[in-house]
């Protein structure tokens, strides 16, 4: 029997799919729409401090980049924190908190960098009755041109700061947002645990503009002819997500510190991916903005079957067990070798690997066998680069296969050398000196 | 008999006309399944429209969006769920439905680019998948101590018995064949359900337990309404339509080699082999409808050298869709239009030719036109609609008809107190297994809320 249920910090909810802070969770019609489906959490729209609110544009907001079939793969907002007054929205938490119970309420916050406007808001947030709250140190546009944040969050020792005064002036949990633009995560990672932050979430949006409006010669979605960069978000940037919390599950600093993973999750299999890595609850939003808030059924029967099928009663049974296959490239097996390998029932014969791997990498695919049009792998020249693989507009077509036996004919080596990564390597001048 | 007296002239009805493998080619799946490939790249194309008009258009509002999704994820049997929780024989369904005109037609990219989502192949490839890997679907609930009477384990009452079942009451099927699954076992073209499908989606269905059927138990016959009423808790009636309507020309019955069309549909489903199937080399089939199709194209498939389709009305109203009527034009069917059965030729004892009196329509009244024609045939398939047999209730207290058909109110319950009836034994216009299945579904939930008061 599965279980999807999960309690992060403490936080209980049904299942570990979440909405994360943005237009989605702005207000409680959105979020009532949104537990009515059967999302297990959301992460209120950043709320900022009490007075008049910021003001939206009226013209476009958001922008996107599309696939074929016009099929969004990445998304731009320039929207800000939420412009509805704070004591509205404050009300709307405790109503939506007590008519279901049972489902994670955390509210993300905003505030201007001084302790009191932190111990200020935390109070106020604290009398909803929300499960916990969330620092917004992500925001790339508008706020942050107002020392908020991804102003915070760049800078390390704001973050630290920042997290010691909420520590200090709430009992709530307190999850820090990161924003992945930045050098390295993991220095903010580090930053937020020294300040007491209970977890992390990442990553918030990737500084972007979608497109160049090429008649009119201005950036695309323009307000009246101009615009400004924004936050990108949507599966274009799911990989960049990826890699950051693999780094902060992997760094002996930060391992352990519960992580909410954001960033291009679509389907079941995007939010197994981060759960493997280490996520303990995972946050939507461009998915549900594109498709409507019915995908977590899929997600939902998705995880379920997944975890029938391999015996998973709860995402604790498969959580972060990917995580210790990451590591440095220096520590990688220079001695694995792979070979790339055409299905030829399954190949349709459109070239496309041949072409690439041609013109881009290692003329190492035969375009004819016998004076046939027929695709084939030279073992002499394939480096496994993959490239064949990837481009092939068939599943499974190509393969990279793991060779054991026998000699490699573009080394001349036997395939089974003993592993040796670069750190070992004779070509490297830092090589540690082995033996005696 | 002399050497010189004429020889009669048979007519020319043989089985083999065609080969072993053609025979099995011509037989198998019109449309084949999709492989996985193909399921990607068509599921791929669902857009996951809002208030989806597919699902509207489902007689059973399968959700197709969410099920389409799960293929595209790589959880065929979380599609297959999804799909069995509003039409248990979604397998069979898959294979049958006239998507053409209902999901599929209301498709948005049928609209967009005139070519609609493959949703019936997509149902297929979820449903084979799930009946491939041997789950359970779903469990039965605790014994509720009732028991219900299902007439008929047709689509209608396959469906009704499952949903019942599911709640926990006991079910038993009366069913008048030696096989379950009704029109699907007995009815459908061949090639539209393959390898045994009915029987082993109704073996599948009744895997729920708290099911168990008779066999050659027939209402008006070893049943009698009156009886199951009284000795169950309810009683649902799904005994589709066992009549045929009768060409209504002098001496028909006189003739073996006029046939009705459902009978010859039936033989051929339940041959052993194809090669022992007999067909007439020139074939006549009189109607417009699904089976006429059916009958037409599978003489053909079978070896027939020329097949005739002559129906009363114009091309236009054909009850067949336009896509099956292409299938048939395809197949080299002539499809003769605005003519009606005028009187049959007989020579020796056996049919060798029917006359035809063109019509036409005035003041929406069908009459003769006077013009008639003579075709020539080995063989002549009888296709002009089926119809109830009120006098199964005889005997007992009927349930209020209309014309041939029993009358139910939106919940599929009859005037007579815990009596309900489902699929083409009633007042509808579909006929197709799906509405019987969701006839047989809302019935369950009204026969289970009546018995939970």
């Amino acid at each position: 029997m599965v279980d999807l249920s999960v309690n992060f910090l403490g936080i209980k909810a049904p299942n570990p799919f979440w909405l994360a802070s943005a237009p989605p969770t702005d207000r409680k019609v959105n979020v009532e729409r949104a537990f009515k489906e059967g999302w297990g959490g959301v992460v209120w729209k950043t709320l900022g401090e009490a007075g008049p609110p910021v003001v939206n544009v009226s013209g476009p907001r958001y922008g996107a980049i599309h696939g074929p079939d016009r099929r969004l793969i990445g998304f731009n907002n320039i929207e800000l924190i939420t412009d509805r007054d704070l004591e509205i929205n404050l009300k709307e938490i405790a109503e939506v908190k007590k008519e279901w119970p049972d489902r994670a309420v955390v509210v993300s916050l905003m505030v201007p960098c001084d302790e009191d406007s932190w111990k200020t808001i935390l109070a106020r947030v604290a009398e909803t009755g929300c499960d916990g709250v969330e620092l917004n140190f992500g925001c790339p546009h508008g706020m942050s041109e107002r020392g908020m944040g991804s102003a915070v969050g760049q800078v390390p020792e704001y973050i630290t700061m920042v997290v010691r005064w909420c520590k200090q002036h709430t009992k709530l949990p307190v999850i820090v947002k990161l924003t992945p633009n930045i050098t390295d995560i993991r220095a903010a990672a580090r930053a937020a645990k020294a300040g007491g932050a209970d977890a992390v979430s990442l990553i918030n949006t990737v500084n972007s503009i979608m497109g160049i409006d090429l008649d009119a010669l201005t950036i695309k979605d323009s307000i009246g002819g101009m615009g400004t960069h924004g936050g990108m978000c949507g599966p274009a940037v799911k990989p960049i997500a990826l890699a950051m919390t693999a780094e902060i599950a992997r760094d002996p600093q930060t391992r352990g510190l519960p992580i909410s993973a954001i960033g291009g999750i679509t389907t079941w299999r995007d939010a197994a991916e981060f759960i493997a890595l280490g996520a303990g609850t995972v946050q939507v939003c461009t998915a549900a903005m594109t498709y409507g808030f019915k995908i977590v059924k899929e997600m939902i029967s998705g995880l379920e079957a997944h975890m029938r099928k391999k015996g998973y009663r709860t995402i604790e049974d498969f959580r972060g067990r990917a995580a210790a296959s990451v590591t440095d490239w220096q520590n990688l097996n220079l001695n694995y070798v792979a070979k790339a390998k055409i299905d030829q029932d399954l190949c349709i014969q459109c070239g496309r690997c041949h072409i690439v791997c041609e013109d881009t990498s290692h003329q190492a695919i035969f375009a004819s066998v016998d004076g046939q049009r027929k695709f084939v792998v030279n073992d002499a020249e394939c480096v496994g680069c993959n490239l064949c693989a990837l481009v092939c507009p068939v599943e499974d077509c190509i393969v990279l296969e793991h060779r054991t036996q026998g000699v490699d004919p573009r080394t001349h080596r036997p395939y089974d050398l003993p592993p040796q990564n670069w750190t070992q390597h004779p070509n490297n001048p830092m090589a540690a000196k082995v033996g005696g | 008999m002399s050497a010189n007296a004429p020889v009669p002239h048979r007519p020319d009805i043989a089985p083999g006309r065609l080969h072993a493998k053609a025979l099995a080619e011509n037989f198998s799946d019109l449309h084949p399944p999709l492989n996985a490939h193909e399921a990607q790249v068509e599921s791929d194309r669902c857009y996951f429209c809002f208030d989806a008009p597919c699902q509207k258009a489902c007689p059973t509002s399968i959700d197709v969006p969410l099920f389409i999704r799960e293929i595209a994820t790589g959880n065929p049997l979380g599609a297959a769920k999804t799909i069995y929780d509003a039409n248990i024989l979604g397998g069979m369904c898959a294979r049958v439905c006239p998507t053409e005109t209902l999901c599929e037609e209301a498709c948005v990219r049928e609209h967009a680019e005139g070519k609609p989502v493959k949703i019936g192949l997509l149902q297929r490839y979820a449903t084979d998948a799930f009946m491939e890997s041997g789950e359970r679907a779903y469990e039965r609930a605790a014994p509720t101590g009732k028991k219900i009477a299902v007439i008929g384990a047709g689509p209608a009452g396959l469906a009704c018995a499952h949903a019942l079942a599911r709640k926990g009451h006991a079910v038993t099927i009366f069913e008048a064949r030696p096989k379950p699954g009704g029109l699907n076992e007995y009815g459908v073209a061949a090639y539209k359900a393959t390898q045994d499908f009915a029987a082993r989606e109704a073996r599948w269905i009744l895997e729920i337990g708290g099911i168990e059927v008779e066999y050659g138990a027939a209402l008006g016959d070893q049943l009698a309404l009156d009886n199951l009423r009284r000795s169950h808790d309810a009683v649902f009636i799904g005994i589709g339509l066992p009549n045929t309507n009768a060409l209504g020309l002098p001496e028909s019955e006189r003739f073996t080699n006029l046939v009705e069309a459902v009978d010859f549909i039936e033989d051929l489903r339940q041959a052993k082999s194809l090669e022992s199937v007999a067909i007439g080399r020139r074939v006549v089939v009189v109607g417009g409808g699904m089976t006429a199709i059916d009958a037409a194209v599978q003489s053909v498939r079978l070896g027939a050298e020329k097949v005739t389709l002559v129906y009363r009305r114009s091309i236009e109203v054909m009850k067949a869709s336009p896509y099956e009527r292409e299938l048939a034009l395809t197949h080299g069917v002539d499809i003769v239009p605005w003519a009606r059965p005028h009187a049959l030729v007989g020579e020796d004892g056996a049919l060798r030719a029917i006359h035809f009196e063109r019509t036409r329509e005035v003041n929406g009244a069908l009459v003769g036109a006077g013009e008639t024609f003579a075709v020539p045939a080995d063989v002549v398939f009888s296709a002009i609609g089926q119809k109830g047999a009120p006098a199964m209730f005889a005997g007992s207290e009927a349930p209020a008809m209309t014309g041939d058909r029993i009358a139910v109110d939106d919940t599929l319950k009859t005037n007579l107190p815990n009596v309900w009836a489902g699929g083409d034994c009633v007042v509808g216009d579909l006929d197709l297994t799906v509405s019987a299945v969701d006839d047989g579904k809302r019935a369950a939930a009204s026969i289970h809320a009546a018995l939970s008061r």
